[in-house]
């Protein structure tokens, strides 16, 4: 129903002259063309016979709504200050991260705990770099660098990080890497405690505050910076910089599932040894998922280390099985949904605690009550049991069929969420069908005489 | 020398505390492919119930109450993993483990506090001596104790239906539920038996030498990750072999940290890791694992 009267609108719209939506007259009048009388869509039939999709219809939504969010979060920094903006700012430094966990995890299917290691490779590179040396208990050098040479160091360093571990983790398979790659994490967090040149020791080090072609992300130089008249500090021009970073991040991450390494890396996640027939070099394919998504863990270190004081103790497992439970949270493999799950996980803890007096039942750290960090745990504790044993999909997946419905392609985008889904793919659906759950090194053969065996079970 | 002799018995003891908690989770990986990452929590439940209960009712009354509540808590889990647990993928029902996990610890870790309990456990603060060498009693009792689990376990394993059945399943899991075995029923058995593993690793994890039983203890528990894994996940025996290596590893490299301080202070902490990494590197299915083959 919502077709027509939606095709309805636009035909009027485009009868009196008016350009619906810059990207929109092919479609819309494609539509026009199946059901209504054209009045003037000639030229739109000849670009475009199809019938324009529900789909294209979601999609376009999905931009829109995209753009909402930006400019929603491009005016936040006017309306509100403070501690808000703080979360915000840990939120968007942990969605980079998680972009890149879910490129890695949830895209190509490499369960990897390490994330954290790799995080704190960028935090105390960019620190190290650009940093100046200082400290009383603990001395602590620095190169003194350019911050964004410092920060670029970062980025890379963590990447090559990720280059040296991917010998070992294109070798191993499915769950021994995410023990092995467990270790990492523990073996990392030795390292940051005991090279205290470099990170500080137990008590951390502070970061330089980033400058870009003299303007300062901090509270001074330009001193008493107003923009509407809102005063603009650290992080009111840390806000933006994140901003633009974060929405790199997720272009580039999108971007690269519709491309063709990002299919062959869905193709590795999928069935390896079927990738390896079509041609895709999985031990290459892996080992670059652990440099890309490295460099974003690099990315996100960064940022964090121009929020807050770096601690070795911070690095922990703790971290990377957060960072497990966003990408979980938001749907493994969806870029949208890994930022949902970062900032569900991030702002939880900290909204808890700043509202604790507000919220009834939470009682104070240490009183024995419930106190708001023990909510968070059990909230996203609770979210990643429920998401995977419910909707596999997570929230991602949960935003797409309500953007789906509105626009009128609940059917069309169950469909796409389902094959973009690893649980759900139209293999394993038909494996399981067959009542046989073997072992995972037999699957590929199976994969392979699918058809023959569909036929023999009917 | 000395110091050698008493470290080489530290190391079999917590090695052998080791090697229960990794059987708790080779025989949950055996029966059900799933990698139990809440094998912590489990096992801090039960050293938590014991420490609630053994002031008031003693300590072998509370064991038997702890190892119950661990064991229902181990089959709770498994329930609830078996809500997909047929058409969800292995490395799913390792991140819903770790789900679980988070929720157990984060309440543990509230209800015990910042204080360490003890869990009055009968060896108290007693040691023996063996030619000289100076060994808390609890040690040699976890010696003892897991011996006496582990062969039993490894009797029921052979000998026991149940044992067939698992070890059927294992081998071929189809094949083994077309001759009536009963999946469900291996899985659930494999995690009560997890759980009893567990709770009973616990009392010698927190007893004497070390403070007792508090938040860190799940990252005790960790360490019996490497120690399935340098065995191989899937081999009973590669676990108590793994068990064993890791805990002589990390005893001996906390014993002699003087010589290994250019590695950094503690390099024992993560000893365990180091070798697994190692290990997996030229073996990447652990020492006694089954090989991942892949027929194209």
């Amino acid at each position: 129903m919502s077709d027509t009267t939606l095709t309805g609108t636009t035909a009027s719209g485009s009868e009196t002259g008016k350009d619906p939506a810059p990207d929109a007259p092919n479609a819309s009048g494609a539509t026009n063309a199946a059901d209504v009388e054209p009045a003037a869509d000639n030229r739109a039939r000849a670009v475009k016979a199809a019938p324009a999709d529900p789909q294209r219809r979601s999609r376009r939504l999905q931009w829109v709504l995209a753009g909402l969010a930006i400019l929603a979060l491009a005016l936040f920094p006017i309306y509100q200050g403070g501690s808000l903006l703080y979360i915000g700012l840990t939120c968007m430094a942990a969605a980079v991260g998680a972009v890149g966990l879910t490129l890695l995890t949830g895209v190509t299917g490499q369960l990897s705990l390490a994330h954290a290691f790799f995080l704190a490779i960028g935090t105390y590179s960019y620190a190290y770099l650009s940093g100046v040396p200082g400290g009383q208990a603990v001395q602590y050098g620095g190169l003194g660098l350019h911050p964004v040479l410092g920060a670029i160091g970062g980025v890379l360093l963590a990447g090559l990080a990720g280059l040296l571990f991917s010998p070992i983790a294109s070798r191993l398979r499915g769950i021994y890497l995410g023990v092995a790659s467990l270790s990492l994490v523990l073996i990392g967090q030795h390292v940051l405690f005991n090279w205290d040149t470099v990170t500080g020791g137990f008590n951390g080090r502070p970061a330089e505050p980033f400058s870009l072609v003299g303007f300062e992300f901090s509270n001074d130089s330009p001193e008493n910076l107003f923009v509407l008249n809102v005063p603009f500090g650290k992080n009111e021009r840390l806000w933006y910089l994140f901003l633009v970073l974060l929405v790199l991040s997720c272009l580039f991450a999108r971007n690269l599932l519709r491309s063709r390494p990002g299919r062959a890396l869905q193709m590795v996640r999928d069935r390896e040894v079927a990738a390896s027939v079509m041609g895709v070099g999985v031990a290459r394919y892996k080992a670059y998922a652990f440099v890309l998504s490295s460099l974003y863990a690099g990315l996100a270190g960064v940022m964090l280390a121009l929020i807050l004081r770096p601690t070795p103790d911070s690095f922990g497992l703790v971290l990377s099985i957060s960072f497990l439970a966003m990408i979980v949270i938001g749907g493994l493999g969806s870029v949208v949904g890994a930022v949902i799950g970062a900032s569900f996980v991030t702002a939880l803890p900290a909204l808890f605690q700043q509202y604790s007096d507000v919220i009834p039942f939470l009682a104070q750290p240490g009183s024995g009550g419930l106190d708001a960090a023990t909510l968070a745990k059990f909230l996203y504790g609770g979210a990643v049991v429920f998401v995977l044993l419910v909707e596999p999909g997570g929230l991602g997946a949960v935003g797409r069929r309500i953007i789906g419905s509105i626009s009128g392609a609940s059917r069309l985008t169950k469909r796409t969420v389902k094959a973009a889904n690893p649980q759900d793919s139209p293999t394993t659906d038909s494996l399981v069908s067959q009542g046989d759950k073997g072992p995972e090194r037999e699957a590929p053969d199976r994969a392979s005489n699918q058809s023959n065996r569909d036929e023999e079970h009917r | 020398m000395t110091l050698f002799l008493e470290l080489v018995i530290n190391g079999l003891s917590v090695g052998a505390v080791y090697a229960l908690i990794a059987l708790g989770f080779v025989i949950i990986f055996k029966a059900t492919e799933v990698v139990n990452f809440a094998q912590g929590s489990l096992l801090f439940l039960g050293g938590f119930t014991i420490s609630e209960f053994s002031d008031d009712f003693g300590f072998f009354p509370a064991l038997l109450l702890g190892v119950t509540v661990a064991a229902f808590g181990a089959l709770l889990i498994e329930r609830v993993l078996a809500i997909r647990g047929s058409q969800a993928s292995v490395n799913t029902l390792a991140i819903v483990t770790i789900g679980v996990d988070i929720i157990i610890a984060a309440e543990l870790v509230r209800r015990v506090g910042v204080d360490a309990r003890t869990l009055r456990d009968p060896f108290g603060a007693d040691t023996v001596s063996f030619g000289g060498v100076e060994v808390a009693t609890s040690r040699v009792a976890a010696i003892v104790v897991a011996a006496i689990l582990v062969g039993a376990f490894f009797l029921a394993f052979k000998y026991t239906k149940w044992g067939i059945a698992m070890r059927a399943s294992a081998e071929d899991p189809e094949a083994a539920a077309l001759m009536g075995i009963r999946r469900s029923r291996v899985s659930a058995i494999a995690w009560i038996l997890a759980g009893l593993l567990a709770t009973v690793a616990v009392i010698f994890l927190v007893a004497f030498p070390t403070p007792g039983l508090d938040g860190s203890v799940t990252r005790l528990a960790l360490k019996a990750f490497p120690a399935a894994i340098l065995g191989g996940l899937d081999s009973t025996g590669g676990a108590i072999i793994g068990g064993l290596l890791v805990g002589m590893a990390e005893q001996l490299a906390l014993g002699y940290d003087n010589y290994l301080n250019f590695l950094g202070g503690g390099f024992g902490e993560i000893m365990p890791y180091v070798i697994m990494i190692i290990v997996l590197l030229v073996r990447p299915s652990g020492l006694f694992g089954t090989k991942d083959l892949a027929r194209v």
